[in-house]
């Protein structure tokens, strides 16, 4: 196995008039097919380190290379590129466009890809909604679906570009308990089935528990 | 990009009615600029083509713009003289066959010679100054809309020959008279003739209504005691627009004052230029007022869609398709104003058109207003409006585009 994520002294200081370190010093590689969580306490900065890690945010030290190529030298535009195709994004909150149905939500990493013909554009946003127990949704849109099913179709938003890498940001930390287990059900199945590394910030130990690997964030640094 | 105008157009269809009244503003604005600049511009046209119609294009009269150079100069010249008194030259166009010759030989357009002389008209006891022009019949209706303007009698009857005259009907009813009455005419060198009236027309122009009279050419050299004598060439040209040009050479060639028409009316020609610029003015600020409407739904839109804007750049979209997107929605609703503004206004310009009214002053011309039909106009005001809605759209766009997701994913959670 390859490595997929890897950083060395990652550290991210908000530039206030005194300076709130979000992430000191964090170094860290996750292979691929890994399932890690991120656990630790709230403003520990376990988001923060994700959002690093996901390209929205830059770091203002250290290095971070995503599947052997170095970030640090990318510009707005690559970053952008490398997001839309090497990541995916689930959030607690959906995040959905309100205005668009299901299939449609799932379409859109695609056609900004532009990598798949409109036809098979729409037969792949199908088949991934099923794949997570959404056929009957398609054509919904979000506020005529329930929470959980949200999430599922922001999942398999993430998933419309094939990427390596599934970075979730709390995505059962607004769900109820049966819809959480759903959720997180499919995420292991990412790693399990699909070859999928994904790497979940969550503060539920028990489910942390469950994945692989976990890494215990406190005050910005890996405890 | 396809997507993005797909997302632009769902924002602003979600937002039905705001969306219809920043439509309706640049619609109205639009609308209003095109009827305006129709009116304006019809109203320009109608007087310039009223200035064109009466006036010759190039107008040569025996003056000189400076005073010829005299004999006395030319044997002298290094020494200055004063107190020399002009040499009298003999007044009129000098060889007017061999003038009017070299003009036929290559102007395009028509001209017409004449002898413009002052005198008076007398009937009874009442006198009246007036011009008395002596005019050739086969080619004066060429070059002057008078053949159009007969209330009694016509043009025709001075051809006939004999002593006639054509006065205008504010003359003759101050002299008193009438059609078929015979009037006495004083000319400035002191000669009395009797005319009689076989014609009288009504221009519009008081000035030439009231001071002119036509005569054959001769019997206005007679009058004057200048045979052979003519001192005014009036040309109209297929192309009013050569006027300057032709004037020049005639000028340069025959050496007498020749006034293409923009010369002789320029300050109402600057006039004009002025209304034009106060127009573009008004239309500019309607547009700018609809911009202000423009700026506003999106500015709202981008404040809704933060979060969506937010997602969507973590998802891979540039600040770039974000700030596209947002000014594709202004240019939208923009265009979509200038389409029904152009219904607007072509409807406006259309009921304007039907608009008939009396002109009091006379009682007798019915007449519409005058409106000029082009497409400029619509493509100016349009123009106007989605530039503007551009720039409305763009200004708002560039601020929510620029925010980092991070922030805004963060304050969600």
């Amino acid at each position: 196995m390859s490595v997929l994520i890897k950083t060395e002294k990652l550290t991210r200081v908000l530039p206030e008039t005194i300076p709130v370190t979000l992430v000191k010093d964090v170094t860290l590689s996750i292979e691929e097919r890994e399932f890690v969580a991120i656990t630790g306490p709230s403003g520990s900065g376990k988001s923060s380190l994700l959002y690093l890690l996901g390209l929205l945010d830059r770091p203002t030290g250290g290095k971070l290379s995503i599947g052997g190529r170095d970030t640090d030298p990318m510009d707005e535009r690559e970053r952008a590129a490398t997001r839309l195709s090497m990541l995916g994004f689930v959030f607690q909150f959906h995040f959905l466009l309100p205005e668009f149905t299901a299939r449609e939500n799932v379409e859109i990493p695609m056609r900004k890809l532009g990598r798949l013909a409109r036809p098979a554009m729409y037969e792949r946003a199908g088949e991934l909604l099923a794949s997570l127990g959404l056929a009957e949704h398609l054509d919904k849109r979000p506020d005529q679906l329930s929470g959980g099913q949200r999430q599922r179709v922001a999942v398999a938003r993430s998933l419309a570009n094939d990427p390596p890498l599934i970075l979730a940001d709390e995505p059962t930390g607004s769900l109820d308990s049966k819809s959480s287990e759903q959720v997180f059900a499919i995420l292991e199945n990412l790693v399990r089935e699909r070859g999928k590394t994904v790497v979940a910030v969550t503060h539920d130990l028990d489910m942390a528990g469950r994945m692989d690997r976990r890494i215990h964030i406190v005050d910005g640094r890996i405890e | 990009m396809r997507l993005i105008l797909d997302i632009a157009i769902t924002h602003i269809a979600g937002r039905g009615r705001q969306t219809l009244v920043a439509v309706l503003g640049v619609a109205v604005g639009v609308g209003f600029s095109i009827a305006m600049a129709a009116l304006m511009q019809g109203g320009q046209d109608d007087f310039v083509r009223q200035l064109v119609d009466t006036m010759p294009h190039v107008d040569i009269t025996d003056d000189q713009r400076t005073a010829r150079r005299q004999p006395a100069e030319d044997a002298f010249g290094a020494v200055a003289i004063s107190g020399l008194r002009p040499r009298d030259d003999r007044r009129g166009i000098i060889n007017p066959t061999a003038a009017t010759a070299w003009l036929a030989s290559w102007i395009p357009g028509r001209f017409a010679v004449s002898l413009k002389t002052q005198g008076v008209i007398r009937y009874s006891s009442r006198e009246v100054g007036a011009a008395i022009i002596g005019i050739d019949p086969g080619h004066e209706p060429g070059v002057s809309p008078i053949v159009e303007d007969f209330v009694q009698g016509s043009f025709n009857a001075l051809a006939a020959g004999g002593n006639n005259v054509l006065v205008g009907d504010t003359m003759a009813k101050r002299l008193g008279t009438g059609f078929g009455d015979t009037i006495t005419v004083v000319s400035s060198e002191g000669l009395t003739r009797s005319f009689k009236i076989v014609g009288l027309f009504h221009t519009g122009t008081t000035a030439r209504d009231e001071g002119e009279a036509y005569v054959l050419l001769k019997n206005a050299q007679i009058l004057s005691q200048r045979p052979n004598a003519i001192n005014e060439i009036r040309i109209k040209l297929n192309d009013p627009n050569r006027a300057p040009a032709v004037a020049h050479r005639t000028e340069a060639e025959l050496g007498y004052k020749s006034v293409a028409w923009q010369e002789a009316n320029e300050s109402i020609l600057q006039a004009l230029i002025i209304r034009n610029i106060i127009m573009y003015t008004v239309v500019g600020a309607i547009m700018l007022v609809a911009g202000f409407g423009i700026y506003n739904i999106i500015s709202t839109i981008t404040h809704e869609k933060a979060r969506d804007i937010a997602i969507m750049k973590s998802l891979g979209f540039l600040e770039a398709d974000m700030r596209r997107m947002f000014l594709l929605e202004g240019v939208a609703i923009g265009s979509a104003g200038s389409v029904l503004g152009w219904l607007l206004g072509f409807s406006m310009v259309y009921g304007l058109s039907l608009v008939r009214f009396e002109i009091a002053a006379t009682g007798q011309e019915m007449t519409h207003l005058p409106i000029a039909w082009s497409v400029l106009h619509y493509v100016i005001a349009s123009a106007f409006a989605i530039g503007s809605a551009a720039v409305a759209g763009y200004l708002p766009a560039r601020r929510a585009a620029r925010q980092n997701p991070v922030d805004i994913i963060r304050g969600a959670t």
